[in-house]
């Protein structure tokens, strides 16, 4: 059985089928675009989290010099015992003003300012049943210590990523649906522009499969222009943001790099336009058909 | 060949155009179609050629219940039936040569074959200049004789023409009418709706005449002069 050629049914002169490539270009740029940037957001939240996991800071309120050298011997003897911490690290005055002159300024060096304690705890294990444990040992000795284990920032930290990536993924299937409805408004009117002909063909004894295939392979090559283009310009954007933002955000956003995965997945993005674009085709004209004799 | 149970045909919710029609062509039989316009020829050349399906009713062709197919067999069946229809429904984007070679080229026969099958019909119906012409700069008459050398080019089983020599000069219609005798002697079946009294006076051929719907008379063995005088509008 042979297809059709482009010479029986010429789909290409359509004007409808002119737009096809474009729109797809804007959906595929903006499919690649969400892929990049829920990629970048996985990369900065584990970075961020595994920079965190594995550590606990305990704080001790600021207090009298004397006071504080006794409460934090206390605090590092009875946390060290603690099985799962194999280190605790003791903060020093100039150590905690340096972390706070960005907000203080020089004023941080004051040695009038109350600073508290930090103690920085290496941990293995569950480092929430370590903090439970640590603020259990120090909760009669120490009442007004803080044990923080971090999670609860990590916690929000990955919610946002976890949202951002849900949304990325939702962006993507509203681009697949946006494709699809597309496809099938552009075949439907070239259903309609080449009725006379189709009906012809179908006389004659053209299969349904015949009618459809040239349907479907003209949707797919345009989907596959289309989704080369959005390719381009999405590689394009993201290198003039790369060039553009990366020295103002490397002190903010650990560097991203696109893996080899997320590289194959975009190579991809071309040929899933393209077979999405052509079984819409393919359905919309069988199911269209069907309703002939 | 052609068998027609008791069938009716409506468009939509209209007057049925067809009334408990039945028929039955023999295999190789040539039948003229007459009847004034309105009677429902056009109606029944549309079920022959299964561009409609009937309301109720059966019809089989070669022998197949064409309700009961799946569409792929359908469409093996429509690959048997060549088609002249009135308004000739030539594919104006597409050269005489290609018009002419769809049927073959749908059937998947090699370009070789079909260059010479079409060349070869081409040429007989008058036409080998103007092989590689756009119909649209073609006469009425030329065009109808590409429809015609496109309904014939399959070698149909059966042949269906709907006013295959209405715009046609004598001399055409003549030799259109010996390749139509010619294909029934070698074993086609024919079915030509016509208008002209004339021609089917000559042709001698078994008449089926359409009146409200319905086939009144089916004339083998007498002449058809009787059957046909005063009849027609």
């Amino acid at each position: 059985m042979r297809s059709l050629t482009r010479r029986d049914l010429p789909l290409s002169g359509d004007p409808s089928a002119r737009f096809l490539p474009l729109l797809i270009a804007f959906m595929i740029f903006l499919a690649a675009l969400a892929l990049v940037g829920a990629e970048a957001l996985r990369q900065t939240a584990e970075r961020w989290e595994s920079g965190l996991s594995g550590q606990m800071t305990v704080q001790l309120p600021a207090d009298a010099e004397e006071e504080a050298e006794a409460r934090t011997a206390t605090a590092v003897a009875l946390l060290q015992d603690i099985p799962g911490v194999t280190a605790v690290e003791v903060l020093d005055r100039q150590e905690a003003a340096a972390l706070l002159e960005p907000w203080l300024g020089s004023a941080a060096e004051d040695p009038q300012l109350p600073l508290p304690v930090l103690l920085t705890l290496t941990v293995e294990g569950q480092i929430a049943e370590i903090a439970a444990e640590a603020r259990a040992r120090l909760s009669d000795p120490l009442p007004a210590a803080q044990v923080d284990d971090h999670q609860e920032w990590i916690g929000g930290l990955l919610n946002l990523t976890r949202g951002l990536g849900a949304l990325a993924i939702f962006l993507l299937l509203l681009v697949s649906a946006a494709a699809v409805v597309t496809v099938v408004f552009v075949t439907r009117t070239g259903l309609a522009v080449h009725r006379p002909v189709i009906e012809l063909l179908h006389l004659m004894g053209a299969r349904d499969a015949q009618v459809a295939g040239r349907f479907q392979l003209h949707a797919m090559r345009q989907g596959l222009i289309g989704g080369l283009l959005g390719l381009a310009a999405a590689a394009a954007c993201y290198g003039l943001l790369d060039w553009t933002l990366a020295p103002t955000t490397i002190a903010l956003l650990p560097p991203f790099r696109i893996g080899p995965r997320l590289l194959l997945l975009l190579a991809l993005l071309p040929a899933i336009a393209g077979m999405i674009a052509l079984l819409t085709a393919r359905i919309t004209v069988l199911r269209t058909l069907a309703r002939m004799p | 060949m052609v068998r027609f149970e008791d069938v009716t045909l409506r468009y939509g919710q209209g007057p049925e155009i067809l009334t408990g029609l039945s028929l039955h062509l023999e295999p190789g039989s040539f039948h003229c179609l007459v009847g004034p316009s309105g009677a429902g020829k056009s109606s029944l050349l549309k079920l022959l050629y299964l561009e409609q399906r009937p309301s109720s009713g059966r019809i089989s062709l070669f022998g197949r219940d064409v309700i009961r197919l799946s569409r792929d067999a359908r469409a093996g069946l429509r690959r048997r039936i060549g088609v002249v229809f009135q308004d000739f429904r030539l594919i104006e984007h597409l050269s005489v040569y290609d018009n002419v070679a769809l049927p073959l080229r749908l059937a998947g026969e090699r370009e070789r074959e079909i260059r010479r099958k079409v060349e070869e019909l081409v040429a007989w119906v008058g036409l080998a200049a103007q092989l590689q012409a756009d119909p649209r700069t073609l006469s009425g008459g030329q065009q109808q004789r590409v429809a015609i050398a496109r309904a014939l080019v399959g070698r149909p089983n059966l042949l269906v023409a709907d006013e295959p020599t209405g715009s046609l000069d004598d001399r055409i219609g003549n030799r259109l009418m010996h390749l139509f005798q010619e294909l029934h002697r070698n074993g086609t079946t024919v079915v030509l709706a016509t208008h002209n009294l004339a021609l089917v006076e000559r042709l001698g051929h078994p008449v089926l005449r359409l009146h409200e719907g319905q086939v009144l008379q089916e004339n083998k063995d007498q002449g058809s002069h009787d059957l046909l005088q005063g009849e027609l509008p």
